[in-house]
């Protein structure tokens, strides 16, 4: 197969065995913990019925690639299990919780690329000047503050301050949009800092690569003025750049999420992992470990897609 | 022959070839300042932790109910926390939880991630085709996710929190091994040592190893601050360091907590990270232009 079909197909293919491993790594989760499994997750007090129902639950009993291949069939047909304490359907707290991650890691894309391109731009355009000089400043910062702390100062100025937005909680986007986007401005905000700073970083060494290449010299020459040299040539790479840290950068939205829910007490997936974690709820644990797993490599495979559709060249050579 | 070779024979064998280069701490220091500057803050760092018990005013867990949250004052530089707590000493004791914390993660990346890199780079076949996926694998996760799966597993706690981040961060290290032997295993010299029978171990360890390294030093160098930042998101969600013990991202909850009562308390923990990770980067960076001038354009 040819051109952006084919490269699907062999895309898919490729991403098989990662599937596997991926979520292999998750069923092992609780082989992780030491001594017997199923006393580990009961708690050392429980009952014996308590831990022959957990054994029951898990199959501790039969050969470990067995329950892998039990477990994996339970999960392709949207069976996730229950929580060991609330039993409530783990598939169902996950649907209810994802809208709130969702919506916190897309925002605060929207806000990286907002700010983090015109700052690229701009220190390509003047480079070597303060300007230039500053904003590589900024961009590190942007990769080594800790957004937590971002968050806390972000709520103790604007929110417990200023009163311009609530500090904590959030609310459905499907009830109330708006008031949904105005709950996620701060969290966006807070975990939008690295986004920024690779943004800022790479598409400015993206664009000087390009501007500084022999066909914008040539346009250059034919005396074509630096705007339009800069709109009509030089940011069509910048649209590939964003793409591919988007791809790159999704991976470490969703590790920013899972603090930046417990700061703003977002009920998202985040939280979620983490209560879990804390209490040894497990089947909660791997449920939000795998969801999270196979959404990261959907949009990386959805950005190669784009990439592809983009430019005929990715797609003949991937 | 061999009892002939005089030291002042030696210089003259070496006539016509350029100078033996040598990396010199004290010249790169004048050269670049940041890094000067980074290695010095993280150098005052590191002894701060060793001497925490010498140099810490109070005992980091001494309460006094008295005096809670108070102001910055002489007594307390830095004020004191919700529990009247010396924030300043407590900011010096975790210090060493921080850098306990990410030379221990980093240190379990390395030793998994290096070792693996090399040997499947090296090998190739199925078996470099079979671990590259499973690098492929670990790394689709995104990172803290999987330490907080892994750390709930393993057991809450500062170190279990960190073998999770280490076995989160082996696969980048070992697919940047694995590519960086790719491209030394084809080299000359590495014919040459083939040709005059080296064994494999040999070729490895004096051949490869050593010209394959200088990106992962680089990468291990970031890693650090990555590691760092890590143990404080851990440790704020309560999954790292236990109270009472002192850490970063821990007084950092503490102080959240309490941060319309007295919110000076969230600036110094987290300027402590921002410093530390920047410095980590920072000599980062300036080891990758070391190590490759090319770069230094961008």
């Amino acid at each position: 197969m040819q051109g952006v079909p084919g490269m699907i197909a062999r895309r898919l293919v490729q991403l098989l065995p990662v599937m596997v491993v991926s979520t292999f790594v998750v069923f092992s989760l609780v082989y992780l913990m030491p001594g017997d499994p199923a006393i580990a997750i009961a708690g050392e007090y429980a009952s014996d019925e308590r831990i022959a129902e957990i054994r029951a639950i898990y199959g501790f009993d039969r050969p470990m690639i067995l329950q892998y291949f039990t477990w994996l069939g339970n999960v392709v047909t949207g069976d996730l299990g229950r929580s060991l304490f609330s039993y409530e359907q783990v598939s169902r707290l996950i649907i209810d919780r994802m809208p709130h991650t969702l919506l916190l890691v897309l925002y605060a894309l929207v806000i990286g690329a907002l700010i983090g391109i015109p700052l690229g731009i701009l220190a390509a355009t003047r480079q070597g000047t303060t300007l230039d000089k500053v904003i590589t400043s900024i961009a590190s910062l942007g990769v080594a503050v800790p957004n937590f702390w971002l968050g806390i100062i972000l709520v103790a100025t604007f929110a417990l301050s200023l009163r311009w937005f609530p500090a904590t909680g959030a609310t459905s986007i499907f009830e109330d949009p708006g008031r949904a986007i105005y709950f996620m401005t701060l969290p966006a905000l807070a975990l939008s800092t690295s986004v920024i700073a690779v943004l800022a970083r790479q598409v400015r060494s993206a664009l000087l690569e390009v501007l500084n290449s022999q066909h914008i010299r040539t346009l250059r020459a034919k005396g074509l003025s630096s705007g339009s040299i800069l709109w009509k040539h030089g940011l069509r790479n910048v649209a590939a750049t964003m793409l591919t840290i988007t791809g790159l950068q999704v991976n470490q939205l969703f590790s920013g999420a899972v603090i930046l829910e417990a700061v703003f007490a977002i009920p998202g997936l985040g939280s979620l992992i983490t209560y879990s974690a804390l209490n040894k709820d497990f089947p909660i644990v791997q449920g939000v470990a795998l969801v999270l797993v196979v959404f990261v490599i959907l949009v990386n495979l959805l950005v190669d897609v784009l990439n592809a559709i983009l430019d005929p060249r990715v797609a003949a050579s991937t | 022959m061999t009892s002939a070779q005089t030291p002042t024979q030696r210089p003259a064998a070496r006539e016509g070839l350029p100078p033996p280069i040598r990396f010199n701490l004290w010249t790169w220091m004048r050269s670049d300042k940041r890094a000067a500057i980074s290695l010095a803050y993280l150098s005052l760092l590191l002894l701060c932790a060793v001497l925490a018990p010498v140099i810490a005013p109070y005992a980091p867990n001494q309460q006094n109910l008295m005096n809670m949250l108070a102001p910055p004052s002489w007594e307390h530089w830095l004020g004191t926390d919700d529990l009247g707590r010396d924030t300043l000493s407590r900011l010096i004791y975790g210090s060493y939880n921080a850098l306990y914390a990410a030379f221990l993660a980093v240190g379990i990346a390395v030793v998994i991630g290096v070792p693996v890199g090399v040997f499947i780079g090296f090998v190739g076949g199925w078996i470099d085709e079979v671990v590259s996926r499973v690098i492929d694998g670990v790394l689709a996760f995104p990172p803290l996710v999987l330490a907080v799966a892994v750390t709930g597993a393993l057991g809450i706690g500062l170190t279990n929190a960190m073998i999770a981040v280490g076995l989160a961060f082996a696969p980048v290290l070992a697919r940047t091994m694995r590519a960086q032997t790719l491209v030394v295993k084809n080299a000359l010299y590495v014919e040459a040592a083939t040709g005059f029978g080296a064994s494999r171990p040999h070729l490895i360890t004096r051949h490869i190893l050593p010209n394959a390294i200088q990106p992962v030093i680089v990468e291990v160098t970031l890693m650090l601050a990555v590691a760092l930042l890590a143990e404080a998101g851990l440790s704020f969600l309560s999954l790292g360091v236990q109270p009472p013990e002192a850490s970063w991202g821990g007084m950092l909850a503490r102080a959240y907590h309490y941060v319309e009562m007295a919110p000076a308390q969230m600036y110094a923990p987290g300027f402590a990270i921002l410093f530390t990770a920047l410095a980590f980067n920072t000599l980062g960076e300036s080891m990758r232009v070391l190590l490759d001038p090319t770069m230094k354009r961008r």
